[in-house]
């Protein structure tokens, strides 16, 4: 098991490594640089300025410090926001995105793998097209399309919700609805097929033959391998549910680090768009990781 | 009073292209303690006839036309599903095929193996642990204690089907359905587990239908035969007077075509054509396309009947004695 | 025992061997009978038809404003009523349903041409190659690449080619693996085997037996992944970092009608409304393939 993560932790460099480069040059060929917008910037000032941010070395010399300063888990200072380091933003900007996106994955894990089981136990039943219907829906109405439509009806309609702002608990219904349908949806789509698949198998006729129940047949003997294409479908749920994050927070008004991510790319905030870019990479590549563990925690086939 | 009599067991599929009459008015019956053997080849009814007297038909495709099945004055046939699963594996308890896929492989054999136990009767964990190495060692598996936390994929072929033996045995049941249980594995282990299986069924007295394809096996454990095509038994009784003296000519020309009986050199027997497509109604005797004894009169409906002491035969001919095999 | 004789096996290997013939032929009478796909094909047809024929038919020009009509509900003059510029909405989501559905198809065409190769490439040679090959897809996989994504159109400005040649190159991966495990699976099936026993060249079998077999789960998957592409580029356009002004696509109709969908729902309704429908569209004929053809994508 140690192994094996050691094993897996040793992958993700090169993966991370290709990222903070790739991340690095995008940025540096951007046309324009991060001060253009303050045209009134004397030419001295400006040069204090790329002094102080180490502009004025050859693009090699920035690359390696910048390299160096990844390795200590330092992301660098914010071009923009004077005296704040990129590490400071996610700091205070993550925990805001890690609670959506957390409820949306819980959302959408509970209601998907509900509807998936209930769909699978009558196929092609009306209960079955309900639930591919819905979930044919979901994915077909993308968060940028469903935010505004629930915004419209449930919060400048019916006003049960605000419309945007992250203060209360209500405020978390809708995005986190929004953002977790999609996934929903496929995660039913994934546990439909991987429970009817199961479900056909010899072994679940053994345990019909030792008089099990059905509620016994679902839960102790198919959903264990019949949630595995769930399982696998985590890694790039997660990555979906980041990049759904900025559409999300843009939406709602919610600030968190997608919001943030968006704003930096349009001000040209270098270090700060490569700092986030290199920490998602990080965060996805240790969730895939977390996904592999359960994988083959539950699959007594693979072995650590 | 038999253990399980069963009167024209009629199981249809009723799938997209027509009626398929995978069991078509079967009866026979069983005592306790007894061994019968259903032989037929693949698709002849014998599994399906097994399966649907114990609810493990899935419905839809299959329903079940008619019939009956007494079991200790219980008509399985009829039962609520509640009471079909107290009974199946508590009383009556099934190993199958390929024990490859037959096994969990998600589950440790140990919660595979207690869980009849979990599921019928008031036990504690505990105990159900010992009594499942305790059962584990009856059928032969070495260090048990340890092997019981093992997967399923950790185990050989003949392993995992004598695990199944095991767990089908565990409640002590009154009937082992036994379904083609050594047709997926090696020669020597096909006989470990037949010898198996006779060194339980002695122990314990239990009945047992074994359904196999292979005549050799059916042969050295079965005290009666029934012999099943196209859905309906053609011919049953005692093993020797089945292999000995067919009494129809579908099980002769069985007989026929195994080579091992038949002299060196001789060329192989086969059975001419194919069987009859089971979603189209069939009027006289199944075999009659394929009989070289067929003839006009074997277009009437036909009825297992006896023509010696427990000996029956579906041949109209051979009924009426115009034929004689 | 008496066996039917394996007469149906031999029937589908001269099937499969043959192309544009039964193959292809019973799928589309499979595809015909699977009314959600057909319902799929028929809107998909209906729709490009529309974006394609109907400005020429309007009268009114995407960028034509009329101030003294703006924000207007749908009317006689305007059926789906005029934006905040007073500029006619039927006539612009004409105009943006050809953008969406174009850059969905060049952006789904780079892809193809990276993926096919890629994968065609891997799986023809096999070996250490083959495995070098896939563990960078597998790297590549690990990328947040919408990220990079988003990073491209900040970097190089809003450019259309840009935007299609990026999607397209986030897209390919799939593509690749999929096309890589039919020309592997393939090549090892005895079809293959009989074709190269019986003397055939390379040319010959790479032409009238690989291709054949490989095109069903291309087509396929292509089919899957112009609503994917379709969506990655509204996603961009909405927040800003797609198809620039004034040209518009569905996603920036939705972005505008969402900003002001409290006074003026039609504007965020009425694009949202075809947007879905051709991804509704296109998913349920992608399926209805997938059906037909008797593909397992690695998707499910």
């Amino acid at each position: 098991m140690f192994r094996f993560i050691a094993a897996r932790l040793l992958q993700t460099i090169p993966v991370l490594f290709v990222v903070a480069t790739l991340a690095f040059f995008m940025v540096r060929l951007m046309p324009g640089g991060p001060f253009d917008a303050e045209r009134s910037v004397p030419p001295e000032v400006e040069r204090e300025l790329a002094a102080y941010y180490g502009l004025d070395k050859p693009l090699a010399r920035q690359y390696l410090d910048y390299l160096g300063q990844l390795i200590r888990g330092d992301l660098g200072p914010s071009f923009k926001y004077a005296n704040r380091s990129v590490n400071e933003m996610i700091a205070s900007t993550f925990p805001v995105s890690l609670q959506l996106g957390g409820l949306a994955l819980g959302l959408a894990l509970l209601f998907g793998i509900t509807a998936g089981v209930l769909a699978a136990l009558r196929p092609n039943s009306a209960m079955d097209y309900v639930a591919s219907g819905i979930s044919m829906t979901g994915i077909c109405l993308p968060t940028f399309v469903l935010g505004p439509l629930l915004i419209l009806v449930f919060a400048l309609n019916l006003r049960w919700f605000n419309a945007s702002g992250w203060f209360d608990a209500s405020d978390r219904v809708l995005p986190a609805l929004t953002l977790g349908i999609v996934y929903a949806a496929y995660v039913a789509r994934l546990t439909r097929g991987g429970m009817l698949e199961i479900l056909s198998q010899d072994f679940i006729r053994t345990a019909r033959a030792k008089g099990a129940s059905e509620a016994r047949i679902i839960f102790r003997h198919a959903l264990r391998g019949g949630l595995l294409p769930v399982i696998s479908f985590l890694g790039p749920a997660a990555a979906g549910i980041i990049t759904g994050s900025f559409v999300i927070e843009t939406i709602f008004q919610i600030p968190g680090l997608g919001r943030h991510f968006v704003t930096s790319a349009f001000n040209r905030d270098f270090t700060m768009v490569t700092g986030i870019v290199v920490f998602y990479a990080v965060l996805i590549v240790f969730f895939n990781l977390l996904v592999d563990i359960v994988q083959v925690w539950l699959n007594p086939k693979l072995k650590f | 009073m038999p253990l399980l009599q069963v009167q024209d067991l009629r199981t249809y599929f009723h799938t997209r292209n027509g009626v398929v009459r995978a069991v078509d008015g079967v009866s026979f019956d069983i005592e306790s303690g007894e061994t019968l053997g259903i032989v037929g080849e693949s698709g002849s009814g014998k599994s399906v006839t097994c399966y649907s007297m114990v609810g493990l038909i899935p419905q839809p495709p299959g329903r079940i036309e008619s019939g009956t099945a007494l079991f200790d004055g219980v008509d399985l046939l009829k039962a609520r599903p509640e009471q079909l699963r107290q009974i199946r594996g508590k009383r009556i308890a099934m190993i199958f095929q390929d024990p490859m896929t037959s096994l969990n492989p998600y589950m440790r054999v140990e919660d595979q193996l207690i869980e009849p136990l979990l599921i019928h009767e008031q036990i504690e964990r505990r105990r159900a642990v010992e009594l499942g190495i305790q059962a584990l060692k009856d059928v032969g598996i070495q260090d048990a204690a340890n092997r019981i936390r093992s997967y399923p994929h950790e185990f050989s072929g003949g392993m995992r089907q004598r695990v199944m033996i095991a767990m089908a045995l565990i409640t002590k049941p009154d009937l082992l359905i036994a379904d083609e249980p050594t047709t997926a594995l090696d020669v020597t282990v096909q006989a470990q587990i037949i010898e198996l299986v006779r060194r339980m069924q002695a122990e314990r007295g239990m009945a047992v239908i074994w359904i196999s394809h292979d005549l050799g096996v059916v042969a050295g454990l079965c005290k009666r035969v029934n012999v099943m095509y196209a859905g309906r038994v053609v011919e049953s009784g005692l093993t020797e007077r089945i292999f000995r003296a067919p009494r129809h000519p579908y099980n002769r020309a069985l007989q026929k075509s195994i080579p091992a009986l038949q002299p060196k050199g001789a060329e192989l027997y086969t059975i001419a054509g194919m069987p009859p497509d089971l979603s189209k109604p069939l009027a006289g005797c199944a075999f009659a396309k394929r009989c070289e004894f067929a003839q006009d009169s074997c277009q009437q409906p036909v009825e297992l009947k006896s023509i010696a002491d427990g000996h029956n035969t579906a041949c109209v001919r051979v009924q009426s004695g115009e034929l004689k095999l | 025992m008496t066996q039917a004789p394996p007469v149906t096996e031999s029937d589908t290997s001269l099937a499969m061997a043959e192309p544009g013939s039964s193959l292809w032929h019973d799928a589309w009478l499979r595809l015909r009978k699977n009314k959600l796909a057909v319902f799929g094909g028929v809107t998909l047809i209906l729709v490009t038809l529309f974006c394609v024929a109907g400005p020429w038919l309007s009268p009114y020009t995407y960028e034509q404003q009329d101030f003294a009509q703006y924000a207007q509900p749908p009317s006689a003059k305007h059926w789906f009523g005029t934006d905040k510029l007073g500029r006619d909405q039927l006539t612009r989501i004409m105009y943006g349903g050809r953008i969406s559905l174009g850059v969905g198809i060049c952006a789904t065409l780079v892809s193809l041409t990276i993926g096919v190769m890629y994968g065609a490439l891997a799986g023809f040679l096999g070996g250490k190659t083959d495995a070098a090959m896939m563990r960078i897809v597998d790297i590549l996989y690990a990328l947040p690449f919408t990220v990079f994504v988003i990073l491209l159109m900040v970097a190089f400005g809003r450019n259309i080619v840009l935007l299609f040649v990026a999607i397209g190159a986030v897209e390919w991966l799939t593509m690749s693996r999929i096309v890589r495990g039919q020309v592997q699976s393939l090549r090892k099936q005895e079809f293959i085997e009989a074709a190269l026993a019986l003397g055939l060249s390379r040319r010959r079998i790479i032409l009238r037996h690989m291709i054949p077999n490989v095109l069903g789960p291309v087509a396929v998957y292509t089919t899957l992944t112009i609503p994917a592409v379709m969506l990655l580029e509204a996603f961009l356009s909405f927040l800003g970092l797609g198809v620039q002004p004034p040209m518009s696509s569905w996603g920036t109709m939705i972005k505008d009608g969402a900003e002001l969908m409290e006074e003026f729902p039609w504007l965020l309704m009425i694009p949202a409304a075809f947007f879905s429908l051709t991804l509704f569209s296109l998913n349920f004929l992608g399926d209805g393939l997938r059906d037909a053809l008797d593909v397992r994508t690695s998707k499910d």
